[in-house]
């Protein structure tokens, strides 16, 4: 690519002041960062392990189940709705809707407290069901 | 319109116009989101109204069409949903086009390897439930 690094970037991401629409931007990319490098690997092991039988399932269930795998497990979960309901926003904004600031800024919020609520309705039947 | 060398970097990409293929990738990415929106609220949704996560209940769920058929879908939108977006990602912070198009090469033989031992496995819940 025809770039010179000599020249002087301007300064962006430092000079903005944070609002909830930069937070769920940029949330939306890591959150499908993750789902698709942890929360594919996951799925793909899962299937695996079901095929592999019992054993290799009874090893999947183990590390799922411990401390460290259920935190993982359950931030993969944040991770599902919040994309979720971003992917919503984004879809409803491509079609030129919700630029208005007190729109744009109630639909961000909005998404980032549907997923913690949905996370934890969630776990919540999960833990519930004893499963 | 000719251009000699003194052109600046972006009189050159204005004179060529776009590569014709951003927006070929955009609209996919659309196609597969809104189709995941349905097949990953399948899943979670499916998961939920198992009595439990017992090995012979989940091969049981993933034999029958209703199970293995959305599975197989899942798996190969959200392979795709996920390389799409990723690549995204590198084009984004990747600036060096060598490295760039390594990085994209990898992607899509890692989804490519992913999916194929998610639905091998599937393919083995499915036709190993029936022997």
């Amino acid at each position: 690519m025809s770039s010179n690094p000599q020249r002087p970037l301007s300064p962006h991401l430092t000079i903005w002041k944070w609002g909830p629409h930069m937070l769920v931007s940029i949330l939306h990319r890591i959150t499908g960062s993750g789902l698709t490098v942890v929360g594919l690997g996951v799925l793909a092991w899962w299937l695996a392990a079901i095929a592999g039988g019992e054993v290799a399932y009874d090893r999947f269930t183990k590390i799922a189940g411990h401390p460290a795998g259920l935190v993982v497990l359950a931030g993969l979960t944040w991770a599902f709705w919040q994309h979720l309901f971003s992917g919503l926003r984004h879809l409803v904004l491509d079609t030129g809707a919700g630029f208005e600031l007190r729109t744009n800024r109630f639909w961000s919020v909005m998404t980032l407290a549907g997923s913690l609520l949905a996370t934890a309705v969630t776990w919540y039947i999960l833990v519930g069901v004893g499963k | 319109m000719s251009q000699g060398e003194s052109a600046t970097p972006l009189g050159k990409v204005r004179g060529l116009g776009s590569a014709q293929e951003g927006g070929q990738h955009w609209l996919e990415e659309r196609f597969t989101s809104v189709a995941l929106v349905v097949l990953s609220l399948w899943l979670v949704f499916s998961l939920l109204m198992l009595p439990d996560f017992n090995l012979d209940i989940l091969k049981e769920w993933l034999s029958s069409g209703t199970g293995a058929i959305p599975m197989a879908l899942l798996v190969i939108t959200a392979f795709k949903h996920g390389l799409d977006g990723l690549k995204v990602v590198v084009d984004d912070y990747v600036h060096d086009e060598g490295t760039r198009i390594g990085l994209h090469y990898f992607l899509a033989m890692a989804a490519i390897a992913g999916a194929s031992i998610a639905l091998f496995a599937l393919a083995k819940i499915v036709f190993g439930a029936a022997a």
